[in-house]
């Protein structure tokens, strides 16, 4: 079983971030300077330590820096800065070594349209050197459980985005890599599709391969990581199990309050209620408060809000997610 | 270095030229085959031109030939490739150092213009005939030439598929390929710009001239060229330098 690290990882592009990396970085200033050299840093320190055998999550927004980490650990994208293994091998030492160990799933198909579905397998795992007679099998076998046989001898140009999606997972398999990156797996994918995802990813790890996955995605984190780490502006903001990651939010629930006006004294005042951890003013009519308890907590806040002369405009309640752990951490959503 | 992955990336190309063969065929072959007909046949057929441009103009329809194939076959897929559908990740990603990658197609070039040099001699010649005087002297030479004219084309076709912008594509027909061909002694031979000493120098920077002029000096011997071993140094040099510059643009784009 192979381990992957990586220790203070920088990366700074001097133009805007390449489709390796997604494609995407949030510009500093908004604006393409003629200046050209923009300089965009998309990750600051990141260090990380994902054991042997383990489904770990990048979670974060977009622009936080998650796939230039997997571009950095996968060869594409080389860090300004700071170190990667895969194993006991230093991603950009040994680069080729690197590649055999692993298997790569992009955020956007990139399959070959020059080949079929069953060809693009075949070739793939030519370039690994592997016989012909392997090769077959595990085609057949990659192509049956991901339920593209009867699509298997034709062209992949016209296959849909969800097609395209498992062919990219399949091929990705095709070497039988020691760890598997995939990024935003199930983008696009319809709920079928990404329960049978869900389902290989869980059997491949079951073979004692590590999986590296990212995504915004909640509910995928909640169901696939056994850990995640959440990353924002290019460094790890908090680390742990899902469980773990969910019960450091103070009191687990959250309520997002507006209010039509907002008194001075409410703040401390929600503050003394039973049950209420940690209140925040989200901004100049908002607030948000962390508590033990959700609904029971509402008529209590509205009378308390009556009595100050603030009237309660809007109530959001949401339970223990990892979402309300990234706005805690964060101040942001993130769908933001 | 990784032969069974080499291998398998140069099978890759050969499968998928074979199956587009027919529009390979069509788009290497045709508008050389027209321009053979037309200034070859008609023009001197009609006495506008002299019978002995026949053979004066075919070494250059090779050299065309074989420099555009071998720069479309790698320029174009690499164009696409790299900015729009991103194939070739699934290479970048093979257990292979990146450069090889780009050697790959390099020699993939190389063999689809050295086969399209091959291919188009006879049929310039069955469309020509009769009155095409080729004399090949030394095959030594002609070797080394042809090699090094793919060698060319493929390392130009690398160095500028890592270069320009999808959106760019008609520009470098019209800035770059255009006035390559019209200045790269293919319709005449170099001596014949004799009476403009400017420009006879300025072209000597147009690698297509050495191309044309050393098919000229190697099939057709009996008309006005450059000297072998001119041709041969600079087509070295030419070699050399697009290789050095397309590696470097390749891992630009490979590796960000």
């Amino acid at each position: 079983m192979v381990g992957v690290r990586t220790q203070d990882l920088h990366k700074v592009y001097s133009s805007s971030p390449p489709a390796a990396a997604g494609g995407f970085a949030p510009r500093p200033d908004g604006k393409k300077g003629k200046q050209a050299k923009v300089q965009i840093p998309a990750l600051d320190g990141l260090s990380l330590e994902i054991l042997p055998g383990e489904i770990f999550g990048l979670l974060g927004p977009n622009g936080a820096g998650k796939s230039t980490t997997v571009g950095v650990l996968t060869t594409r994208v080389r860090p300004s800065s700071g170190q990667a293994w895969v194993g006991e091998h230093d991603v950009w030492q040994e680069p080729a070594l690197v590649k055999r160990l692993i298997g790569v799933v992009p955020q956007r198909p990139n399959l070959d349209f020059s080949l079929t579905a069953r060809e693009i397998l075949i070739f793939h795992a030519a370039y690994f050197g592997i016989g012909s007679k392997q090769r077959d099998e595990r085609a057949d076998a990659l192509l049956e459980k991901f339920k593209l046989t009867e699509r298997s001898n034709q062209m992949v140009r016209g296959f849909s985005g969800g097609m395209m999606q498992r062919l990219s997972i399949a091929r990705a398999m095709m070497h039988d890599p020691q760890v598997l990156f995939l990024d935003e797996p199930s983008a696009g994918l319809d709920p079928q599709t990404r329960i049978l995802l869900w389902e290989i990813i869980r059997e491949y790890h079951q073979a004692g391969k590590t999986v590296l996955l990212t995504t915004h995605n909640m509910e995928e984190a909640d169901a696939l990581c056994q850990r995640l780490a959440i990353v924002d502006h290019g460094h790890v903001i908090a680390l742990g199990t899902p469980k773990e990651l969910k019960a450091s939010i103070p009191g687990g629930f959250l309520l997002r309050l507006r209010f039509g006006r907002q008194p001075e004294d409410l703040i401390e005042r929600l503050q003394g209620l039973a049950g209420v951890r940690e209140v925040r003013a989200a901004d100049t009519t908002g607030m948000d408060i962390y508590a033990d308890r959700g609904g029971s907590l509402i008529p209590e806040i509205a009378s308390l809000a009556a009595n100050s002369g603030a009237e309660l405009s809007d109530v959001h309640i949401s339970e223990p997610s990892l979402e309300n752990l990234f706005l805690h951490h964060t101040g942001r959503s993130l769908r933001d | 270095m990784n032969w069974k992955t080499f291998g398998a990336m140069l099978a890759r190309d050969a499968h998928v030229a074979r199956r587009n063969a027919i529009q390979l065929f069509l788009q290497t072959f045709l508008q050389p085959l027209l321009f053979v007909f037309i200034f070859g046949r008609v023009m001197v057929g009609s006495g506008y031109l002299p019978p002995q441009y026949k053979s004066l103009l075919l070494p250059g329809i090779i050299a065309i030939c074989m420099v555009f194939t071998g720069i479309w076959a790698v320029a174009m897929p690499l164009i696409a490739e790299f900015q729009w559908t991103r194939e070739i990740e699934d290479r970048l990603l093979a257990p292979i150092g990146v450069g090889w990658v780009a050697i790959e197609k390099v020699i993939a070039g190389m063999l689809q213009a050295l086969i399209a040099g091959l291919v188009v001699i006879p049929l310039a010649w069955l469309v020509l005939r009769p009155g095409v005087e080729i004399n090949i002297g030394s095959p030594w030479s002609f070797a080394a030439i042809i090699l090094l004219v793919a060698t060319f084309s493929a390392c130009g076709g690398l160095a500028l598929g890592c270069t320009i912008n999808q959106q760019h594509i008609g520009l470098m027909f019209g800035m770059v390929i255009t006035p390559m061909i019209f200045f790269g002694c293919t319709y005449y031979p170099w001596s014949a710009l004799k009476s403009f000493p400017f420009l006879q120098k300025a072209v000597l920077i147009n690698p297509l001239v050495y191309a044309s002029e050393g098919m000229r000096a190697t099939l057709v011997p009996q008309f006005p060229h450059l000297s072998i071993a001119a041709v041969l140094g600079a087509l070295v040099c030419f070699d050399v330098l697009l290789l050095v510059v397309g590696l470097r643009q390749f891992e630009k784009k490979a590796v960000s």
